[in-house]
């Protein structure tokens, strides 16, 4: 099992070698060209940000509400009922997302959405432009989707281990139940809420195959969020196996390295800060 | 003015409330919406040709995806061959013999491992098998989706082992067994089920992952022979015919995406009820 993960480490390094080439300029120039030798991974950086961002700004707000009904509203039977669709809805495949995505959201971007938002807004940067459906904000919208269940399923969790005597203080103190819940319980809970926040962004910049199949594929860097782009797993998933040359083969895997010690922080991050919780809740109610 | 002040703190809490509960429902109503999408788009495309013939050429009607079905199922295979002991016996390792530091080790590897991006697997197999056999092949995709395995079922084999009571293990102590036989004979008999459940759900995981299919199994529109070669996936199949402009593909895509949903949300249930039904463990 140790080796397993050493070799992936291993493996890493010894495989991204245009850092010599270009140093810290990889992450800083915008030029992606296999033909002249050119690569600038700034694009990709972008995209994954952009579309991560806007996937979280939608996805924490549901989630997080949702995770809260759950909790602390609904009886037992109905929570346990919807926590099992929630985790159906964590197995469905990325391909089936990114099915959809194509098919039903793209359409619903282009003629729904993208003009009920340029008209009133359309002086603001983020908003401005044609829109081809396709973009950060329609691949934002699918990753979103995605990574509610899991946001949903470990706030859940950290709530439920929230010891009751909060909760009834809170109450025997004469506060509404919105309010022993969002003042107490919920800042009680908030480092492993935290983290859960933090796995979902990292499901959210691995995410590939969804990904590529909205996001547009244009390695450009653009204000507007209707504009087409691309992100790193995503021009990993259709370069790979078209890239000629060491170079623009060795350039992918430093951009897939990039990728995993992103993840590999995130990870560490969000265990940490989940664990905090739960012993807190359990030392507090020991 | 106290009284008003009370029921605005009641309006809030009451309207607050039912938020969440919106919220709740919204993100449960998602998945209804994708079945019953699915099920619209792929019910009228799906046919018997589906499951038997082979992929036609762009622009003759008809045509299935016979290929992509044995290719996947013969991935799916290797993959828990190779993905299934490892993490078993790995579990069993850590639950039984290891010291705690090690232990703890391992098992921090191993969720790193199941974090990392499906797509970073997928080039770590390409690396590694791909480019000395210069092929790509079923075995480099089996290898990808193995690798993936591995920590779900170490980590769950783990955790039901140790819920295993101390009473089992010492009664079977006590009537003179080896620790060996103590395992094999009633320590991992009475983690059966949860194993079960542990090792389906890391199936159902693996066989809708795309990313690292990519370039490992590639992918192929014939029947392929051996393992050596490349070999079509569904998932890989749905991702090509989606993208791409011909609408008897886009048919076709959803008839995949049916099965495949269907096949990944029934292996998930089955799992869940083999877990529920009975205790997974017996209590002491």
């Amino acid at each position: 099992m140790l080796i397993t993960a050493a070799l992936v480490w291993e493996l890493w390094v010894n495989s991204a070698l245009p850092r010599q080439k270009f140093g810290f300029h990889f992450f800083v120039t915008s030029v992606w060209d296999p033909i002249m030798d050119q690569f600038g991974a700034l694009p990709f950086i972008y995209g994954t940000m952009v579309t991560s961002a806007v996937a979280l700004f939608i996805a924490v707000p549901l989630g997080i509400g949702a995770a809260i009904f759950l909790a602390e509203l609904a009886p037992p039977r109905i929570s346990d009922t919807l926590q099992f669709f929630i985790d159906l809805l964590a197995a469905v495949p990325s391909v089936i997302y990114g099915l959809l995505g194509v098919f039903v959201v793209v359409p619903v971007m282009r003629t729904v959405i993208y003009p009920a938002l340029n008209k009133p807004f359309g002086y603001l940067p983020i908003f401005k432009g044609p829109s081809y459906g396709v973009g950060f904000m329609t691949a934002g919208i699918v990753l979103a989707i995605m990574v509610i269940p899991y946001i949903i399923s470990v706030s859940r969790e950290v709530l439920l281990s929230v010891p009751r005597d909060q909760r009834e203080a809170a109450l025997a103190l004469g506060s509404t139940r919105w309010e022993s819940t969002w003042k107490v319980v919920v800042p009680f809970a908030k480092t492993g809420i935290m983290g859960s926040i933090f796995l979902a962004l990292a499901r959210a910049l691995g995410e590939t195959m969804a990904v590529t199949m909205v996001i547009g594929n244009t390695p450009k860097i653009a204000a507007s969020l209707f504009a087409p782009g691309y992100t790193i797993a995503a021009v990993i998933a259709n370069e790979f196996t078209e890239a000629t040359g060491d170079l623009y083969l060795q350039s992918l895997i430093e951009l897939g390295l990039v990728l995993f010690l992103l993840t590999f922080l995130l990870n560490g991050l969000a265990r940490v800060l989940i664990l905090v919780t739960t012993q807190k809740g359990s030392e507090a109610g020991g | 003015m106290s009284n008003g002040r009370l029921r605005w703190r009641k309006f809030v809490s009451n309207f607050m409330l039912a938020m969440t509960g919106v919220c709740a429902f919204v993100s449960v109503l998602v998945l209804f919406f994708i079945l019953g999408y699915l099920l619209f788009n792929g019910g009228t495309s799906i046919n018997w040709d589906f499951f038997t013939k082979l992929p036609k050429p762009v622009g003759e009607a008809g045509g299935g995806m016979a290929n992509a079905i044995v290719g996947s199922g013969k991935i799916l295979l290797l993959a828990s061959l190779m993905g299934v002991p490892i993490g078993f016996l790995g579990g069993v390792y850590l639950a039984e013999f290891s010291g705690k530091g090690m232990a703890s080790v391992v098992r921090y590897a191993a969720d790193l491992l199941n974090g990392v991006p499906s797509i970073v697997i997928g080039i770590f197999a390409y690396s590694l098998v791909v480019l000395p056999f210069k092929h790509f092949s079923a075995y480099a995709g089996a290898f990808a989706l193995g690798m993936m395995m591995i920590p779900i079922t170490l980590r769950s084999t783990e955790e039901f082992l140790k819920s295993v009571p101390r009473m089992l293990r010492e009664g079977a102590m006590a009537l003179g067994a080896s620790r060996w036989k103590t395992i094999a004979t009633v320590i991992v008999p009475a983690a059966y089920r949860g194993i079960m459940t542990a090792i389906l759900l890391a199936l159902a995981r693996v066989a809708g992952e795309t990313a690292p299919l990519l370039f490992t199994a590639f992918g192929n529109r014939f029947e392929s022979h051996g393992w050596s070669q490349p070999t079509a996936t569904l998932p890989v199949m749905i991702y090509t015919y989606a993208v791409s402009p011909y609408d008897d593909w886009h048919r076709q895509a959803w008839a995949a995406g049916l099965v495949l949903l269907a096949l990944v949300l029934i292996i998930n249930i089955l799992a869940r009820t083999i877990l529920s039904r009975g205790i997974a463990v017996p209590r002491s």
